[in-house]
């Protein structure tokens, strides 16, 4: 899950060169000056063009070459790979534990963002009402972003321990759950549930924060219109803040399902994918294949889908939420 | 007529109410915090006795995270800094050209920046990975920078984008009637002006490098650049019975990121009021 909202205001176009251009004169001198304008600002921009290209172009271009090659260990000294057809993506689909990495990545990426979405819309909701401490409250949520990734689900892994967690202890302490723990991280039944509500905890605060301020945008008084009617208050959540906040909320699904479908990190630590795969999604796969049995053609392919996913969540939603929409959002 | 009676007598309850409501939600969601900290300052923090509240605190899991840790925490930070020097470097600029420069495709540019996010970072370290062997760049700090660079390019070019087009015009335009260069405008006049969203990029592309883990594990295959992150990864390899180095070792980490917010805490308020999120 990201930790930081990302700026998605359109800006109106920014008008600096706007009386450099009315000036504009037509004479030979002029025009070569011009040009001389414009290559200086393709300057400014060039090194970013350069670096996007080296680290995002390159290596996405680069993965489906590779996904089509016998890439092995020895290519890595060799240079060279041969041409393997399809044969990265029939491993892949033959494996026999393919329905598995995309059933698990489902239910993590989906329960993720479901969950994540109720309980930060409750969250921004309920921040919203005016009482004490209201906001130094609210910016405290936001101090688990101060701790690394690793760190946060190392310390997780050790709390969601069968014998030694203090999950187990809080549990038996309210008498819940069975006799002896649940054994979070060691049982096939539920691993996947204890990375997913770790990666829950994660995105909560990110819910929040984007939401709270989708919800600080809408004009009070609309609220105050509905009140003189007499709308209640399940109605106004209903027909006023959920609809005027859907452009928001397209931000946070959108954005989070294309930042959940790729966890790796909290994953890896928590339950390293286990046991049996339990808790193996495409993206631990495709780590796995690559750096674990350096089978970087069949990483490669495992890579190329993930993408392929996001870019089809992406586009199903954002047809599928414009349908419903009658303004268009801005993303 | 006791209905407004009783409303001015409940409003100051309810609102205490509310905070205690948040307060315990506080408590919960920053629960796994406490224990780390709490966990830090126990040096018996095995498997059963850790105790509730730090009540005899030691420093004892400090002193073994700092000898057993403490050259990897000045791998990430050299890392984390050098990073952050190329993205904040490389992304002003382009920031800038984007909000003020009328070029041909440059809606191409900030679509192309929106998208690498959502290229997973293993497709992107795997293919880095065969390419970083050939030029030697794997077990090298250097590698790692330039890898951890790129998670803060696109961000801050976005993020200062829009406080780059929100300069008045009127500056910038005195400034080139005056005779400077398109160059010396945005030295002088653009980057001191935006110097809030400059701020907070730089923020935020050294919190990407420095809780970089993926470019940790993959591009290095010994011992001999481990940042932080890949250190805590290896105690879990290691040792899972005493917990007070582990946890100190996390806590550190959160140090250099908590320090750099309170520092820069009051461009940051301005920044994010400033048109980050709108």
């Amino acid at each position: 899950m990201p930790r930081t909202a990302w700026p998605t205001s359109s800006d109106p176009s920014a008008a600096a060169g706007r009386a450099a251009d009315n000036e504009r004169g037509r004479t030979p001198r002029n025009r070569a000056s011009r040009a001389r304008e414009r290559a200086v600002q393709w300057l400014f921009l060039a090194p970013a063009l350069l670096y996007m290209a080296l680290f995002f172009g390159y290596p996405m271009v680069k993965n489906v070459v590779m996904s089509f090659q016998n890439y092995s260990i020895s290519s890595l000294y060799t240079g060279s790979a041969p041409f393997a057809g399809l044969v990265n993506y029939r491993a892949i689909f033959s494996s026999g534990l393919f329905g598995k990495f995309v059933v698990n990545t489902a239910i993590f990426t989906l329960a993720s963002l479901a969950v994540q979405f109720a309980l930060g819309l409750a969250l921004a909701l309920f921040f919203s009402r005016r009482f004490p401490l209201a906001g130094p409250i609210r910016a405290l949520l936001l101090l688990p972003w101060l701790v690394p990734m690793v760190a946060s689900a190392t310390v997780w892994r050790w709390m969601l321990g069968q014998d030694d967690g203090v999950v187990n202890r809080i549990l038996e302490a309210v008498h819940l759950g069975p006799a002896g723990g649940v054994p979070w991280l060691s049982s096939t039944g539920a691993a996947l549930a204890a990375v997913t509500i770790v990666n829950i905890w994660v995105g909560v605060p990110f819910n929040m924060v984007i939401l709270y301020s989708g919800l600080r945008e809408i004009p009070v008084d609309v609220y105050e219109a509905a009140a003189i009617d007499g709308v209640g208050p399940l109605t106004r959540l209903r027909y006023i803040t959920w609809p005027l906040l859907r452009p928001v909320t397209t931000v946070v699904l959108v954005l989070g399902f294309i930042y959940t479908v790729k966890v790796i990190d909290i994953i890896l630590v928590v339950t390293g994918g286990g046991p049996a795969y339990a808790s193996q999604t495409l993206a631990v796969e495709s780590y796995q294949l690559s750096f674990k049995t350096f089978l970087f053609g069949q990483g490669a392919a495992m890579g190329n889908i993930l993408i392929l996913v996001s870019l089809l969540f992406a586009l199903v939603y954002l047809r599928f939420n414009r349908s419903l929409a009658s303004s268009d959002g801005d993303l | 007529m006791t209905a407004p009676l009783a409303t001015t007598a409940r409003r100051p309850r309810r609102g205490v109410l509310a905070t205690l409501f948040a307060l315990l939600i506080l408590a919960v969601l920053l629960f796994p915090v406490y224990w780390m900290a709490n966990a830090s300052l126990q040096s018996n923090a095995t498997s059963f006795s850790t105790e509730w509240f730090p009540l005899h605190p030691s420093l004892t899991g400090y002193r073994q995270a700092l000898s057993q840790q403490g050259g990897h925490l000045v791998t990430s930070l050299v890392i984390a800094v050098g990073a952050t020097a190329i993205s904040t470097l490389i992304a002003t600029p382009a920031a800038f050209a984007l909000a003020r420069f009328k070029l041909p495709g440059r809606g191409w540019v900030i679509f192309v920046a929106l998208a690498t996010q959502m290229i997973p970072g293993i497709v992107i370290a795997n293919a880095l990975y065969g390419t970083y062997n050939s030029v030697h760049l794997i077990n090298s700090v250097p590698g790692l920078i330039l890898a951890d660079a790129s998670l803060g390019i696109p961000f801050s070019m976005l993020l200062m984008r829009s406080f780059m087009a929100g300069i008045p015009k009127e500056i910038l335009e005195a400034a080139r009637i005056d005779g400077a260069g398109q160059i010396r405008a945005f030295l002088q006049v653009a980057v001191p002006v935006a110097r809030n969203g400059i701020i907070t990029a730089a923020l935020f592309s050294f919190l990407f490098a420095w809780s970089d883990f993926l470019f940790a594990l993959t591009l290095t295959t010994t011992n001999a650049v481990t940042p932080i992150t890949l250190g805590i990864y290896q105690y879990l390899g290691a040792q899972t019975e005493q917990w007070s180095p582990v946890m100190a070792t996390a806590v550190i980490a959160c140090v250099p990121s908590a320090l750099l917010l309170v520092a820069a805490q009051r461009f940051i308020a301005a920044g994010v009021t400033g048109g980050a999120v709108k």
